[in-house]
């Protein structure tokens, strides 16, 4: 959905969902799902609505994702680091235990 | 990071960076703490540490932010990005999270300085994924120097809308159509407020600059446009909206939204600070004197925290505290305080001087700010307009108890972007004004804080 204004800069890959992925290095986790398309990147919890990043500010708490196996935490105010481990929150894997 | 300070500043954007600097040159103490990794704040984000080939492209307006931020970092200052208030007291106690650990310290003065969000901007489908504020979309090309690949819409109402708009058309991006909410009866009541604001003529001169370069560049421009509804299934297909009563249907990926920008209130609120609802600009603001102090005589708040004026007035706004601290902690003397203060107090006022007519010609109608039932007031906790709506009717006596009843605003954002859709619709039900009204209860933890934190225990040894 967002594109890089200057496609030169540096990559690194990080794991999304199990699958390795390459996104730009120094942006936030939440700029890096919506360079790789990536949305909706949650369900929310009460209805299961499909959601994605909103604010990109730390208010709205729409971007909320497991890092490193920490659930709920805000994409944007995250940046990427290679090898990092992200996992959307999307409800029909939740019920999983 | 110590444990105690004379000053703490919470925010680096133009207000905190003016008032750590403007205090510690008068010899005070001082630490900044920071949600980013770059001082600069939301405003002037990454001035100086750009993904982008060449900032000019964001206007000089942003370029203008490089010297305030590279004056921050020469000065003497204990600086903490990636650091976050969840906790402050009256006597200055303060809890933090920095980089996932949790810390604690205290100051015998604070200036809150956290700056503004965008001003909810509710209406059916606006929670659908592909709906984002303009200032998400301004801090993409800020900090990762990310524009959409596929052509927007941008909607709602405010300066910073067209502003979005000419940046995106200086990147090369085109725009499917700007769908303007404003209305044009806003007009007549803010000419009222014209002659003032000739003495801020650039801002004028800079928004004749935008609409002109939006109208050579021909995107469609629909203006009175009201009921939008936002399409889609699994993320957003499509905007629909009537413009001068003619249904209007629009494909797109991508939706921009903006209708203004309100004080970010949680940490003063929490602290106890007073608040005050200023009618002019439809928001909740602290309630503080010429320089900044808030009704917690050890709380300050600066910047747009305060009130909405923007960043030069911030800027300005920052140092006047910093003064009065300085004053405070014993460093200056009265005379000392007045003399330097003079100055920025006409500079002030000048940049002030536009705001009555801006917030007058962009007013938001009551339509965008209690929309239609099946519209989310809450977000997280997915309430309706139409609950909240039958609860006022039924005699609930405001947002606190909504609360109770609905779990409005009680969701991860606490309130932050349900609190003012909420207060409006009671304001409007029982034909009162939102200070009668009142607002949510804003309490600690202000930031998301595990128990493992708080303990003193970071996150990895827990595990």
């Amino acid at each position: 959905m967002f594109k890089l204004l200057d496609d030169t800069g540096d990559l690194v890959v990080i794991q999304l969902d199990g699958a390795d992925a390459k996104v730009p290095a120094g942006v936030s986790v939440a700029a890096a799902l919506l360079y790789l398309d990536r949305i909706p990147t949650r369900h929310s919890v009460v209805n299961g609505a499909p959601r994605a990043p909103f604010c990109m500010m730390g208010v709205c708490f729409e971007c909320l994702i497991e890092v490193d196996g920490v659930v709920d935490q805000r994409a944007c105010q995250l940046q990427v680091r290679a090898g990092m481990r992200l996992r959307l929150q999307l409800s029909s894997r939740d019920s999983v235990p | 990071m110590k444990a105690a300070y004379q000053l703490l500043v919470i925010g680096a954007g133009p207000a905190g960076m003016a008032a750590a600097q403007t205090a510690a040159r008068q010899g005070v103490e001082v630490a900044v703490i920071d949600e980013q990794p770059h001082p600069g704040g939301q405003i002037y984000r990454n001035v100086n540490a750009s993904p982008l080939a060449d900032i000019e492209l964001l206007g000089k307006d942003y370029v203008f932010g490089r010297q305030l931020v590279q004056g921050f970092e020469h000065a003497h200052i204990d600086y903490f990005a990636n650091s976050g208030v969840w906790y402050l007291d009256r006597s200055g106690d303060l809890g933090i999270v920095q980089d996932g650990v949790h810390r604690r310290t205290s100051a015998q003065r604070i200036v809150v300085a956290c700056g503004a969000q965008e001003r909810p901007m509710p209406f059916p489908g606006w929670d659908k994924a592909g709906v984002m504020t303009a200032g998400a979309a301004q801090i993409l090309m800020k900090s990762a120097a990310m524009v959409p690949s596929e052509a927007p819409v941008l909607a709602g109402n405010g300066p910073l809308l067209l502003l979005l708009a000419w940046q995106y058309l200086r990147a090369g991006v085109r725009l499917r159509a700007i769908v303007d909410t404003a209305k044009s009866a806003n007009r007549w009541p803010a000419l009222r407020y014209f002659p003032q604001a000739i003495a801020a003529s650039d801002y004028l001169f800079k928004g004749l600059k935008l609409v002109s370069a939006i109208r050579r560049a021909r995107v469609p421009w629909f203006r009175q446009a009201e009921d939008l509804r936002a399409l889609g299934e699994k993320r957003l297909s499509a905007l629909h909206f009537t413009c001068r009563g003619k249904p209007q249907h629009i494909d797109t990926p991508l939706l921009l939204l903006h209708q203004g920008v309100i004080p970010a209130l949680q940490i003063a609120a929490a602290a106890g600070c007073e608040t005050r609802w200023n009618s002019l600009q439809q928001c909740w603001q602290p309630q503080v004197d010429d320089w900044g102090q808030s009704s917690v005589d050890s709380i300050f708040v600066a910047g747009d925290a305060a009130a909405i004026g923007g960043a030069r007035a911030a800027w300005l706004g920052g140092q006047l505290a910093g003064l009065q601290l300085a004053h405070q902690l014993g460093l200056i003397d009265a005379v000392k305080r007045d003399k330097l203060a003079q100055p920025i107090r006409k500079a002030r006022a000048r940049h002030l001087a536009i705001r009555p007519f801006l917030d007058t010609w962009y007013r938001v109608a009551e339509s965008s700010l209690v929309p239609r039932d099946e519209t989310l007031a809450c977000r997280c906790e997915e309430v309706s307009v139409g609950e909240l709506r039958t609860l006022a009717a039924m005699g609930c006596t405001g947002p606190n108890q909504a609360k109770a009843f609905t779990r409005c605003g009680m969701g991860p954002c606490q309130g932050r972007f349900c609190g003012s859709t909420v207060e409006q619709i009671f304001a409007s039900e029982t034909a009162a004004s939102p200070q009668q009204i009142g607002r949510f209860n804003t309490r600690p933890p202000l930031k998301p804080v595990t128990l493992g934190q708080i303990a003193g225990i970071a996150h990895n040894e827990q595990r």
